[in-house]
C-alpha cells in the first residue's frame, strides 16, 4: 500500500481546523475551544499510527514522500538533479518519537487552552499554525523545508506570546522574535553555504557528500559551519549565555503556549544539533566535544543555582529548563551510544515533564492569580490532588528512579563519565542541586506557610484530568519500560555512531 | 534615413510602447475637451486598459527572436521583455491605486495629468529596458524622471508635496548630470554610443591610462544611478519625497521607478563595464575590479536603510527606508554577478513589486480613513477590519522575508549567488541576513500596532474602493504563490527567456 500521503496529512491536518475556525463567529467560545481541540486530533492519531506501524515491525521509510518543488535558475549542473529543493517528508525512529511527542503535547496544550480568556478564534488559528510548523520541522527531509517550518513556528509564537501573555508580553514577544530571528539567520547562512557548495540540501545526501574527502569544503569551513549551527540551535535550546529571551517567554506567555514552547520548541534546538550537527559534521563535532561538555555543565549548574534563588515558580521552572538542557549537551558531548541516547531520552522526557509542570502552574494561576511561591504556600490544603501531581512532576524532573527523568540523566552521565570523567564529576553537583531547588520550590508551595485562605479553590476537575493523567502516565511508562523509546532509536543511533566512526 | 528604410523596420516589436504612447496622447486630448466639472477617473480606467493591452501585446512578442531596429538603438531581447513585464505589472497596479485615490488639496483641477503622467513615466522605463544605445537609455531615464517630478508635486497647494517635488527635481537633476558626465567619458573613449559597439571597442582596450579613465567613468555613472536607486549614501532625498508625494505616486517611485533604475544599471554595467578589459584583451573586466565599491554601497544601503527605518514614526518614511534596504539587497546580486544574476534580480523585483504595492494599497486606505500617515494610525486595525490586518500582516511577513512568501525565495536566490561564486561574499551575505533580522523590528512594529494595540476609534472600513481590492487580491495571492511554488516563475523564465543568454549578442 502506498503510504506516502500519511506524513502530509500528519503535518497539514491542523490546516483543516484553521479553515473551519475561519468561518466561525468569534463569540462562540465553547465551540471554538472544542473545534480547536478536535483539530489537533488527526495529527495525534496519525502520529500514534506511525508508532503502531513501527511496532508492527514495518519499515518507517514506507512513509517517505518526495515531490519536485523548487528549482533554482541559471546554475550549472541543474540537469543532474542538483539545485533542486524537493518537497520531502520522512520519519526515522528518532523523528517519529519527536512527532509523537509534538502531537501529544499539542493536543494537551489545546486542552490547557481552556484558560484563554479572550479572542479564542485568533488564538486557535495561530495555535494550529504553530502545530503545523512543529510537525513539519521534525519530518522535513531537507534543510530548506526544515527552515521553512522552523520559521513558521516563529510567527504564531510571536503573536501568541504578544497578545495572550501576561503583563510584559510584548517585550517577551519581541525578545523571542529577535533572538530566534538571529538564530535562524545564522542557520540560513549555514544552509545556503552548504547548498551553494554541494548543490543539495537533502539531509541524507549532505551527510554522504560531507563524508566524501573530495568535497570542496575545507575542514576549517566545516568547523566554522558547525560553530554557526551551534550558535543557531544554541539560541533555541538555549545554551548559556543565549538564554535570556527564554526566561521572559516562560514567565510571560500563557501556560498552554509555555507547555508547547518548553515541551517542543526548545527541543528543536536539540534535534538540530543531533541531526545536522552530529549527522553532517561528525569529525568537527568531535573537536568541539569538550567545549560542548563544558557548556553543558555550565548550563546545568547555572540553571540549577539560579533556580534555587527564584521566588516565582515559573522562573524556577524556566531555569530548570536551562539546567535540563545542559544534560542534553552533556549527553551529546560524550559522543558514545549511551550519551547520545541519554540526550535523546532527555529531550523526550523533559518535553513531557515540563508540559506537566507548566500545566499545573497554569491551573494554580487560574485559581489564585499568582505564581509566586510565597503566595501559593500551603496549597496542599486547597488543592491536594494538584499538589500531589506537582510533587510527582518535580520528582520526575529531579530524576527519581522509575520515572523518565532518571533514565535520561543516568544514561547521559554514564556516557560522559566514560569519556571525560572530570567534567562529568563536576556536573553531578548539578544533579544534587536539581533535587534541592525543586524540592524547595515544591515543598514551599504544597506545605509552606500559607498567607491566605484557599476556601472556594476547586481542585483539578473535568478536562483538567486529561493532561495530568496522560503526562504522568507517559512519564512513568518511560521510566519503567525505557524500551518504548530505546528500541525505535536503535537504528538512528547506529547511523549516528557509524558517522562518528565508533 | 529614407522612407524605405523606415518601413523596412519590424515596428511590431515596439507594439507595447506604441500602445502606451498612443493612449497617453489620446488621454491628453480627451482631458482637454472634457467638461471641467466632470470626474476624470475614467481616464485612469482607460490607462489601466492601455497597460493591459500593452501586456497582452508583449505576451504576443514572447516567442520573437531578439531583434533590434532603428540603427540598433531599440532592441527587444529577453532581458527587455522580462523587465518590461515587471514595469507593466507594476504600472497597472499603481494605476489601480491611482483610480482609488481620493483627491484632496489642490488636485481636482489636475486629475487628468495624474493618470497619463503615470503612462509617460512607464513608457520611459520601457524604453530603458529595450535600449541598445546610451542615448535612448538616457532619454528613457529622463522621460521617467520628469514624469515623476511632476507627479510628486501634483498636490499643488500641499506644502509637503511641494517640498517633495522640489527636492526630487534638484537631487534628480544633479544625479542625471553626474551620470551624463560619466557617459561622456565612455563616449570619448570609444567614439560611439551604441552599447554593443562600445563593448566591442572596450574589449580590446589595452592602454592602462584608458582603464583609469574608464574606472572614473564607472564611478561617476554608478554614483549618478545610485541616486536613482536611492542607494546609500545617496538616499537622502527618498524619505522626504516619499512622504510628500501622493501615495500612488510613492508606490510608483518605490516600485516602477526603482525597477527602471536597476534596468539601466544592468544595461550599462553588464554590457559596458563587465566586458571592458583592464590590461589588454582577456584580462579581468573592469567591473570585477570595481566590485568592492558596489559591495560597500550595497552594505551601507542595507545597514542605513534598515537601521534608520527603525526610528520612523511615519509609515511612508518608514517604507522609504524599507525600499532603500530592498535596493541594497538587490545590489548584493549586482556585486556578486553570479550565473543566476539576471534571474535573481528579476525575481526579487517581481516579488518586491507585489509585496510593496500591496502594502501601499493598505497604507492608502488607512491614510484616506484617518487623514494622516503615522504608524500609530494602524493601531487596532485588527479590531476594525480583521481581513485588512491579516492581509497587511502577510505582506509585511513577505517583506521581512519569511519562508513561504515570495520575499524569502527572492533572498534565497541572492544568497546562493553570493555563496556560489569563485570567491564567496561571506561578509556581504552576512550583512544582508543580519539587516534582514533588523527589519523584523520595524515590520513587526506595524504588526504590534495592528494586532496588539487598541484602536483610537472603532469605525469599520466600509466601501473599500474596487481598485484597492483588486490590488490586494493580486498582490497577496502572488506573494504567497511565488513563495510556495516559485517554480511558476522559473518555468516562465526558462521557457521564454532562455536564461537571458541573448543579453550581449
Amino acid at each position: 500500500m502506498d503510504l506516502s500521503f500519511v506524513l502530509s496529512i500528519l503535518v497539514f491536518s491542523p490546516l483543516l481546523g484553521i479553515i473551519v475556525l475561519a468561518f466561525m463567529p468569534k463569540t462562540e467560545e465553547k465551540t471554538i475551544k472544542i473545534v480547536g481541540f478536535l483539530a489537533t486530533l488527526p495529527a495525534l492519531i496519525t502520529a500514534v499510527g506511525l508508532y503502531l506501524h513501527y511496532l508492527a515491525g514495518k519499515d518507517l521509510s514506507d512513509f517517505d514522500v518526495a515531490k519536485e518543488w523548487i528549482t533554482f535558475g541559471g546554475l550549472q549542473g541543474a540537469e543532474a538533479g542538483f539545485w533542486a529543493v524537493n518537497y520531502e517528508l520522512g520519519v526515522s525512529g528518532f523523528t517519529m518519537l519527536l512527532v509523537v511527542l509534538t502531537a501529544v503535547v499539542a493536543t494537551l496544550a489545546a486542552i490547557a487552552s481552556i484558560y484563554i480568556k479572550h479572542e479564542w478564534k485568533g488564538y486557535f488559528m495561530l495555535f494550529l499554525l504553530l502545530e503545523i510548523g512543529m510537525l513539519g520541522v521534525f519530518t522535513a527531509e531537507n534543510l530548506i523545508l526544515f527552515f521553512l517550518f522552523f520559521e513558521i513556528t516563529l510567527i504564531p509564537t510571536f503573536f501568541l506570546i504578544g497578545k495572550w501573555g501576561y503583563f510584559e508580553k510584548e517585550k517577551a514577544a519581541y525578545s523571542f522574535l529577535i533572538y530566534n530571528g538571529l538564530g535562524s539567520a545564522v542557520l540560513l547562512i549555514v544552509i545556503m553555504i552548504l547548498f551553494a557548495k554541494t548543490g543539495t540540501t537533502n539531509i541524507e545526501m549532505l551527510t554522504q557528500i560531507m563524508s566524501d574527502p573530495n568535497v570542496p569544503i575545507t575542514s576549517g569551513l566545516k568547523l566554522g559551519l558547525l560553530i554557526a549551527l551551534l550558535v543557531a540551535f544554541g539560541v533555541k535550546l538555549p545554551i548559556f549565555p543565549l538564554h535570556s529571551w527564554m526566561l521572559r517567554v516562560h514567565v510571560q506567555a500563557p501556560p498552554s503556549i509555555v507547555m508547547i514552547h518548553s515541551g517542543i520548541l526548545l527541543k528543536i534546538g536539540a534535534y538540530g544539533l543531533i541531526r545536522f550537527g552530529m549527522g553532517i559534521f561528525p569529525e568537527q563535532f568531535e573537536i568541539l566535544a569538550v567545549l560542548l561538555a563544558i557548556l553543558g555543565v555550565v548550563n546545568l549548574l547555572y540553571g540549577a543555582f539560579l533556580a534555587f534563588i527564584q521566588t516565582d515558580f515559573k522562573m524556577v521552572l524556566a531555569y530548570s529548563s536551562i539546567s535540563h538542557m545542559g544534560i542534553v549537551l552533556i549527553g551529546l558531548a560524550a559522543m558514545n551510544e549511551a550519551g547520545v541516547q541519554g540526550a535523546i531520552f532527555q529531550v523526550v522526557s523533559h518535553g513531557l515533564i515540563s508540559a506537566l509542570l507548566f500545566f499545573l502552574v497554569g491551573a494554580f494561576y487560574e485559581r489564585t492569580d499568582t505564581s509566586l511561591m510565597e503566595n501559593l504556600g500551603g496549597m496542599a490544603k486547597g488543592m491536594p490532588i494538584a499538589s500531589g501531581f506537582l510533587l510527582a512532576g518535580a520528582l520526575a524532573s529531579l530524576g527519581l528512579p522509575g520515572m523518565s527523568g532518571f533514565v535520561s540523566e543516568f544514561m547521559a552521565f554514564l556516557g560522559l563519565f566514560e569519556e571525560m570523567p572530570w567534567i562529568a564529576a563536576v556536573g553531578t553537583i548539578g544533579i544534587i542541586m536539581t533535587a534541592v531547588y525543586l524540592l524547595r520550590a515544591v515543598l514551599g508551595i504544597t506545605y509552606g506557610q500559607s498567607h491566605r485562605e484557599f476556601t472556594g479553590v476547586v481542585d483539578i476537575k473535568g478536562v483538567e484530568w486529561v493532561p495530568v493523567l496522560v503526562l504522568v502516565g507517559l512519564i512513568v511508562l518511560i521510566g519503567v519500560v525505557p524500551s518504548v523509546l530505546s528500541s525505535p532509536l536503535q537504528a538512528t543511533l547506529e547511523t549516528i555512531m557509524l558517522g562518528l566512526g565508533g | 534615413m529614407s522612407l524605405e528604410e523606415l518601413t523596412s523596420y519590424n515596428w511590431g516589436i515596439m507594439t507595447p510602447e506604441f500602445i502606451i504612447v498612443g493612449v497617453a496622447a489620446l488621454l491628453t486630448l480627451i482631458d482637454l475637451f472634457m467638461p471641467k466639472k466632470q470626474d476624470r477617473r475614467i481616464l485612469g480606467w482607460i490607462a489601466i486598459m492601455a497597460v493591459g493591452a500593452a501586456m497582452v501585446s508583449l505576451a504576443g512578442l514572447l516567442g520573437a527572436a531578439p531583434e533590434s531596429i532603428l540603427e540598433d538603438t531599440f532592441r527587444l531581447d529577453s532581458f527587455g521583455k522580462a523587465f518590461k513585464f515587471l514595469l507593466l505589472a507594476g504600472g497597472a497596479l499603481v494605476l489601480f491605486l491611482a483610480v482609488s485615490y481620493k483627491a484632496d488639496e489642490g488636485m481636482e483641477e489636475y486629475r487628468g495629468e495624474f493618470y497619463y503622467l503615470f503612462l509617460t513615466g512607464l513608457l520611459g522605463g520601457m524604453i530603458m529596458t529595450s535600449s541598445g544605445d546610451l542615448i535612448t537609455l538616457f532619454i528613457g531615464l529622463e522621460l521617467l524622471s520628469i514624469s515623476s517630478y511632476i507627479l510628486a508635486g501634483i498636490r499643488k497647494h500641499n506644502l509637503q508635496s511641494n517640498e517633495s517635488a522640489m527636492k526630487y527635481v534638484i537631487n534628480g537633476s544633479i544625479a542625471t548630470a553626474i551620470t551624463l558626465f560619466g557617459l561622456s567619458y565612455v563616449y570619448g573613449l570609444t567614439g560611439t554610443t551604441n552599447l554593443l559597439a562600445i563593448a566591442g571597442t572596450l574589449q580590446a582596450l589595452a592602454d592602462a591610462q584608458h582603464a583609469y579613465l574608464l574606472g572614473l567613468a564607472f564611478l561617476m555613472i554608478f554614483v549618478g544611478l545610485a541616486f536613482k536607486l536611492a542607494a546609500a549614501p545617496f538616499h537622502m532625498w527618498a524619505p522626504d519625497v516619499y512622504q510628500g508625494a501622493p501615495t500612488p505616486v510613492t508606490a510608483f517611485l518605490s516600485v516602477v521607478s526603482k525597477t527602471a533604475g536597476f534596468v539601466i544599471v544592468a544595461r550599462i554595467l553588464i554590457s559596458v563595464f563587465a566586458v571592458a578589459a583592464t590590461e589588454g584583451p582577456g584580462s579581468i573586466p573592469i567591473l570585477y575590479n570595481m566590485q568592492d565599491y558596489i559591495a560597500v554601497v550595497a552594505g551601507a544601503t542595507m545597514i542605513i536603510g534598515n537601521v534608520v527605518a527603525l526610528k520612523q514614526s511615519n509609515i511612508k518614511r518608514m517604507f522609504a527606508y524599507s525600499s532603500i534596504a530592498h535596493a541594497g539587497y538587490i545590489l548584493v546580486a549586482f556585486t556578486t554577478l553570479s550565473s543566476n544574476f539576471f534571474y535573481s534580480v528579476w525575481f526579487y523585483l517581481l516579488a518586491y513589486l507585489f509585496m510593496n504595492l500591496g502594502a501601499f494599497a493598505i497604507i492608502q486606505l488607512v491614510e484616506a480613513k484617518t487623514g494622516s500617515t503615522r504608524i500609530a494610525d494602524f493601531a487596532g486595525l485588527y479590531r476594525r477590519s480583521p481581513i485588512l490586518a491579516v492581509v497587511m500582516g502577510i505582506l509585511l511577513i513577505a517583506l521581512a522575508g519569511f519562508p513561504g512568501t515570495a520575499g524569502f525565495i527572492g533572498k534565497l536566490n541572492i544568497f546562493i549567488g553570493a555563496f556560489m561564486v569563485q570567491e564567496p561574499h561571506y561578509v556581504l551575505a552576512s550583512v544582508m541576513i543580519a539587516t534582514t533580522v533588523v527589519s523584523y523590528f520595524y515590520y513587526f512594529g506595524i504588526m504590534t500596532q495592528m494586532f496588539f494595540r487598541p484602536a483610537a476609534d472603532d469605525s469599520k472600513f466600509t466601501k473599500i474602493p474596487v481598485g484597492i481590492v483588486v490590488v490586494l487580491i493580486i498582490t497577496v495571492a502572488a506573494s504567497i504563490l511565488l513563495g510556495v511554488f516559485p517554480d511558476i516563475a522559473i518555468d516562465f523564465v526558462n521557457e521564454n527567456f532562455n536564461q537571458f543568454a541573448d543579453f550581449l549578442q
